[in-house]
């Protein structure tokens, strides 16, 4: 038995998923183990079709796994009912997906708010959460907006400041970048940056190098394993001048 | 430092040497750090030699490098225009990458795939700090367009190394 020390926040032992069965088994995901640090910032890259979203709705509880071990928050959520695994789902976890998933008829301070108003707190303390994270996100003036009145970048923004309303220990992105233009790829990649600056711990699988080079620690992944795994902090092989060909 | 590029800063006018510093430090924001400051004096130095600038003593001061003024010569008027019409671009070498995992892949010395991954880490990081140097800069500066293109040079670089991935992991499984 592994113990869970209150600086992981996630860990994964073994995880396995199988789809289908004998000559049509498919193993999405391959016996991967994997620990996060409290306030670290993971990216998890690979091909499409290698296993990447599928592991990241096991880690988050979205989907159940065929073998291995998941704590969440150092709860080991294997064991949990339906009830209980949603419950420490909406009490730890901030989901953010490639296409927002947002509520085209709520507003964007509604749709942040929601899932507050969910866990039981007040619609005014809610509201005033959602107003206070629609700002940090840059969108205070575009809080009684439709989704649909909102540009691509803008409506990815509201879906991480609604992920955030819960105060969740760790953040999963599913190629939070995949539907934007550049632009508004960099926009999200500001307000990554500075999630991971105020201490906030997220993971990310995405096949865009930019959002993954936002992270401290880089997870390569293949065919359903992880193949291969690097810190990108602290020791690159030249100064910033030699990108530029400056001699130094 | 191509001598160009000091022979082009000294066109808007007669500079000290610590004033085209200056302007270059402008114009690449961090990516300056990676410069001696000592270079452009050597530039200028050959520069004078080769007749393309003259320089005079500013008056009454005593004879120090950054004491003396620089001015372009009729030569190097022209070698700046010259410059600023000639299209050259660097060539990315991409060959020798190629060719190292055609080697490794052939003679079973190493896994491709492991070699690309390797690359990936390495240009990862630096991508990571080009763009953590990025978001440092005011938008519109002169080092955040410099930075921009860093950035989407990168960018392509990856995912030429995705299309590596892909071929190799369809030859790999094929053998």
């Amino acid at each position: 038995m592994i113990s869970t020390d209150t600086a992981t926040v996630l860990r994964a032992r073994g995880l396995r998923r199988d789809y289908g069965a004998g000559e049509a088994l498919v193993r999405a995901v391959d016996d991967v183990s994997l620990d996060v640090a409290a306030g670290e910032t993971v990216a998890v890259m690979g091909p499409s079709g290698c296993g990447k979203s599928t592991l990241l709705h096991l880690l988050g509880g979205l989907d159940r796994f065929t073998a291995g071990e998941v704590w969440l928050a150092g709860r080991n959520i294997a064991g949990l009912g339906e009830r209980a695994l949603a419950r420490l789902r909406r009490d730890t976890v901030g989901f953010v997906f490639q296409a927002f998933h947002l509520m085209d008829e709520l507003t964007a301070v509604e749709n942040v708010e929601l899932p507050a108003l969910l866990a039981g707190r007040s619609p005014r303390a809610a509201r005033r959460r959602a107003t206070e994270l629609l700002e940090r996100v840059g969108l205070a003036d575009r809080a009684r907006f439709l989704p649909a009145a909102l540009s691509g970048g803008q409506r990815q923004r509201v879906a991480v400041a609604r992920a955030l309303v819960s105060e969740p220990q760790i953040v999963l992105a599913d190629e939070p970048t995949g539907n934007l233009d550049s632009d508004a790829t960099a926009d999200v990649l500001r307000l990554f940056d500075s999630l991971h600056g105020a201490g906030q711990t997220l993971v990310i699988v995405t096949h865009d190098a930019r959002i993954a080079a936002t992270a401290d620690r880089l997870i390569t992944m293949r065919d359903g394993s992880f193949v291969d795994e690097t810190r990108l902090t602290g020791g690159t092989t030249g100064s910033l001048g030699a990108l530029a060909g400056l001699e130094g | 430092m191509r001598q160009e590029v000091v022979l082009a800063l000294l066109a808007k006018e007669p500079s000290h040497g610590y004033e085209l510093r200056g302007r270059l430090r402008q114009a690449l924001g961090p990516l300056g750090d990676a410069m001696n400051d000592g270079q452009v004096y050597v530039i200028l130095g050959r520069l004078e030699k080769a007749g393309l600038v003259t320089s005079e003593q500013a008056a009454g001061l005593p004879d120090r490098p950054d004491r003396k003024v620089y001015v372009l010569t009729a030569e190097g008027q022209e070698r700046v225009s010259d410059w600023l019409v000639e299209v050259s671009w660097p060539r990315p070498d991409l060959t020798e990458f190629h060719l190292k995992l055609v080697a490794a892949a052939a003679a079973g010395l190493a896994d491709p795939l492991a070699i690309v991954d390797a690359q990936r880490r390495e240009l990862l990081r630096r991508l990571r700090d080009a763009q953590r140097a990025a978001l440092g800069e005011r938008d519109g500066s002169a080092a955040a367009l410099l930075l921009e293109g860093i950035v989407l040079r990168l960018q392509a670089d990856l995912r030429w190394l995705e299309a590596c991935e892909r071929t190799w992991t369809g030859r790999r499984s094929k053998r």
